[in-house]
């Protein structure tokens, strides 16, 4: 146990390991993978911040979580006030401490990285935000007097639930209108539990209907109520956090064989629906024995994982660039080669293959070098002539990206949307082209990232106000 | 959670259930469907939306009991709720003044033809509505349709309701007596689309079939109700379910329902052997 008054010389203390699950076992079932720092590792572990006075990690955090701030009054032990100064900026840290890109982000800039492993910033903002969920007393932030205007929000991702908490703390009355009949976007039905378990979600959403946030679950925006009807309806202000949504597929020959997924098919079966308990949850799911997944991001390590659970020999993961493209998140991909995933890099996928019942048997695959630079300023992989192959499989999950779901837009005149269909919103403020709408979140950026999604929504929810109290 | 208010078995295995829905009622259409959970375990499935009361708010799906979520549902009463009802979802179908089409239905379809047909005939055309059963005591809504319809047939597969015969061979034989049929609509189960896309192809009588592939969400996000419509691949949730009979590759269709064959046995044999009380 670290003693808070007596401060220890800064040089030695390592980096606190995150006890977790046993490869061998987590990969037979979906609970999560890490089980947290205990309270003296958290510690320890935040002792180990130089509480610099120009934190670099702040930069690079989106929402500019006070980083030294909580991690110091964690060393302290004072995790209640810890977790309300990150509440400041982000409402999501239990979310945000396990899905973030840490590597890239607030550890990515750690001064300590330079030299050691970074302060584990992300374990330790999961730790408090636990901590909180775990013993905090659950009180309720003071809410402010009420305005009497009302707001709509379209879609309970993380982009929506960050307006709705931001709008109803500010006295404005706030109803969410979420598709599925569950709430959450990507954090319920596309991030499996083994990696974010559900009732971390649930328990945010909990919290901000107990602060007055109305949600309307099943209901599709655009059907069953158009934009301008809910302006008719008496909202004064919609903000629209309906997310990327459309599965990309590749266009190949083969690919509406039988056991041909899009990731958004595979993991919503398997997270929202419960495919995993197949059949005590109704919903069945193909268990492949040798699986493919296209692509390698987050979706496609967590596609992979996901049929190692459900009970895969082999899970391949075939990406066209080479392993220093890998856009997942380093901990994912660590964990996913623990746990068995196989990599095949510069492997580009030509046709599916099926048997004579329409299903799935195999995948022509073409080798591929790396060539010039393209625009993003990665080596554009360029196709080996004659290299063709075949591999075996009885299950393909393409994660190769997702696109803007047109439902809304098509139904909402006056909205302004780019050349690949997301709306267009200013950056500063969220705001689109028609009055009296904001969008933010992959509907605007194309699929980003949880933390941006939620920095998004923010900046809405503080235009939402200004134009509430002062006019657009 | 959305309350059953009447809830009636029309036919052996066939069932209509009032649900209290008020918002879909507001706006459902003709060709729309609703996606549905019966409970926490339940899986989401699409069924039509055969009929509406707004000033009610409730909508009538009719369904056919054929594995196990509508084996569950068949077991629940007026009184009881369900977990989820998503909708209007899909693209209503189409209604304009045409001149004289036929409207054809069977199984499920028999009732979901149901609005169209009325919404046709409002829009001021000849509306000859087809059934077809495989027997007799397969068939219901007989006087339901009769009302909105200004011919109505009826046809079952052993002529136990003459005359003996599918939906296509009443169509060639309207078309043999010298009648003009300008558009027909097709929605019942998969076969009888495509035997009806097959008979009115040569005819060159353009022919709109409700597609019923594998959904999950119903609202584009998935890509799990994909098919080949013209060479291209359409999402039958949104792009659909209206498709031209002529252009769709049956083939894929049929392939991809078998998606979960296996499975769908397993869990309808389980929960029959958990629930044989329940049936019986
Ligand atoms: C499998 C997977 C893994 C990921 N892993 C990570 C990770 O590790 N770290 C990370 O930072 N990011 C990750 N991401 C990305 C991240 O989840 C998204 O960037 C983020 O969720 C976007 O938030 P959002 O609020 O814009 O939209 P979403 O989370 O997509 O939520 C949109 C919501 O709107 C609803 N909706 C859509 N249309 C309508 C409508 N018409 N009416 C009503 N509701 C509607 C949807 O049902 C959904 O609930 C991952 C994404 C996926 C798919
Ligand atoms: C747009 C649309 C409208 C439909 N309207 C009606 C209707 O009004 N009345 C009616 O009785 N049926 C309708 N269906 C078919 C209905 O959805 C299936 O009969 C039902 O899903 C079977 O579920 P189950 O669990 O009882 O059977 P299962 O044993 O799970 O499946 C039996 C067969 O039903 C099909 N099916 C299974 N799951 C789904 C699913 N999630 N989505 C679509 N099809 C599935 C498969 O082809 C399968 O082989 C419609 C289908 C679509 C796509
Ligand atoms: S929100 Fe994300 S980037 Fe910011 S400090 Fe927390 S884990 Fe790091
Ligand atoms: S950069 Fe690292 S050491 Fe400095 S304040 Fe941030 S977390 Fe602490
Ligand atoms: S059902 Fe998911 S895209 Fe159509």
């Amino acid at each position: 146990m670290a003693e808070p008054g007596k401060k220890p010389k800064k040089e030695k203390i390592p980096k606190q390991p995150m006890p977790e699950q046993e490869p061998a076992v987590r990969a037979r079932n979906f609970d999560e993978v890490p089980f947290g720092l205990s309270q003296e590792a958290a510690m320890k572990e935040a002792e180990r911040c130089l509480q610099c006075k120009k934190p670099l990690c702040i930069t690079d955090c989106p929402v500019e979580v006070d980083i030294p701030g909580f991690v110091k009054l964690i060393a302290e032990g004072k995790f209640a006030e810890s977790i309300r100064k990150i509440w400041e900026t982000n409402a999501l840290p239990a979310v945000c401490g396990r899905v973030c890109p840490q590597e890239i982000q607030c550890e990515g800039k750690c001064i300590v990285g330079k030299k050691d492993d970074p302060v584990a910033v992300g374990n330790l903002e999961r730790f408090v935000a636990d901590y909180e969920r775990m013993y905090g007393k659950g009180e309720l932030p003071p809410k402010a007097e009420s305005t009497g205007k009302k707001v709509a929000v379209v879609g309970s991702g993380p982009a929506g639930l960050t307006v709705a908490g931001d709008l109803i703390l500010k006295g404005h009355e706030v109803t969410i209108f979420e598709a599925f009949h569950k709430p959450g976007g990507v954090l319920v039905y596309g991030i499996p539990e083994f990696r974010l378990p559900k009732e971390i979600v649930f328990s945010e959403v909990n919290f901000l209907e107990r602060l007055g946030v109305k949600l309307v679950r099943n209901a599709v925006v655009g059907r069953i109520v158009t934009v301008d009807e809910l302006f008719e309806e008496g909202f004064d202000a919609v903000f629209v956090g309906v997310g990327a949504g459309l599965p990309t597929f590749l266009r190949i020959p083969g690919e509406n064989l039988i056991s041909v997924f899009s990731a958004n098919e595979y993991l919503t079966r398997t997270n929202l629906m419960k495919a995993y308990l197949f059949p005590e949850y109704d919903t069945p799911i193909v268990r492949g024995k040798k699986v493919i997944t296209l692509g390698a991001g987050n979706v496609a390590m967590d596609s992979a994982r996901t049929a190692i659970r459900l009970g895969a020999e082999k899970s391949l993961i075939v990406y066209r660039r080479s392993r220093t493209e890998v856009p997942a998140r380093g901990a994912e991909v660590h964990h996913a080669e623990e746990e068995g995933v196989e990599f095949y890099f510069l492997t580009a996928p030509m046709k599916f293959i099926g048997d004579e019942n329409g299903r799935l048997i195999g995948m022509e695959g073409l080798k591929m070098e790396l060539g010039e630079p393209d625009d993003s300023g990665r080596r554009r992989p360029v196709p080996i002539e004659g290299s063709e192959f075949e591999l075996e499989c009885d299950l393909a999950i393409i994660a190769v990206g997702a696109g803007a779901n047109p439902l809304l837009a098509k139904t909402t005149e006056g909205l302004n949307l780019n050349k690949w269909g997301y709306i267009v919103a200013e950056p500063e403020t969220g705001k689109t082209s028609k009055q009296g709408v904001w969008a933010g979140g992959d509907i605007v950026t194309g699929s980003a990232t949880v933390i941006l999604a939620m920095g998004a929504g923010r900046e809405a929810a503080n235009s939402i106000h200004k134009y509430l109290t002062l006019g657009w | 959670m959305f309350k059953i208010l009447v809830k009636q078995e029309l036919a052996p295995n066939i069932h209509l259930v009032k649900i209290a829905a008020s918002g879909i009622a507001k706006k459902a259409q003709p060709g729309q469907f609703v996606i549905i959970i019966l409970d926490e375990k339940g899986e989401k499935i699409p069924l039509t939306i055969a009929d509406w009361d707004r000033k009610e708010g409730s909508i009538t799906i009719v369904f056919m009991e054929v594995g196990t979520t509508t084996h569950r549902f068949a077991t629940l009463n007026a009184g009881d709720s369900i977990e989820s009802v998503v909708g209007p979802l899909g693209i209503p179908a189409h209604i304009d003044k045409i001149g004289t089409l036929a409207c054809v239905g069977g199984c499920y379809g028999i009732a979901a033809i149901m609005p169209i047909a009325r919404a046709m005939k409002e829009a001021g055309n000849k509306v000859i509505t087809i059934i077809e059963a495989r027997s007799k005591y397969l068939l219901y809504w007989e006087d339901e349709l009769r009302k909105v319809s200004d011919q109505f047939l009826v046809t079952t597969g052993d002529g136990s309701h003459a005359p003996q015969g599918w939906i296509s061979d009443r169509i060639n034989q309207i078309v043999d007596e010298g009648d003009k049929i300008d558009l027909v609509f097709a929605i019942g189960c998969t076969y009888m689309m495509k035997t009806c896309s097959e008979a009115t192809k040569p005819l060159g009588i353009k022919t709109i079939v409700h597609l019923n592939s594998i959904m999950v969400d119903g609202t584009g996000m998935c890509g799990c109700c994909r098919v080949s419509v013209g060479g291209t691949t359409k999402f039958a949730c949104v792009d659909g379910p209206e498709f031209d009979g002529h252009q769709v590759d049956w083939d894929i269709l049929l392939t991809r329902q078998k998606g979960y064959q296996d499975e769908e046995i397993r869990s309808l044999h389980e929960w029959e052997s958990k629930n044989w009380r329940r049936i019986n």
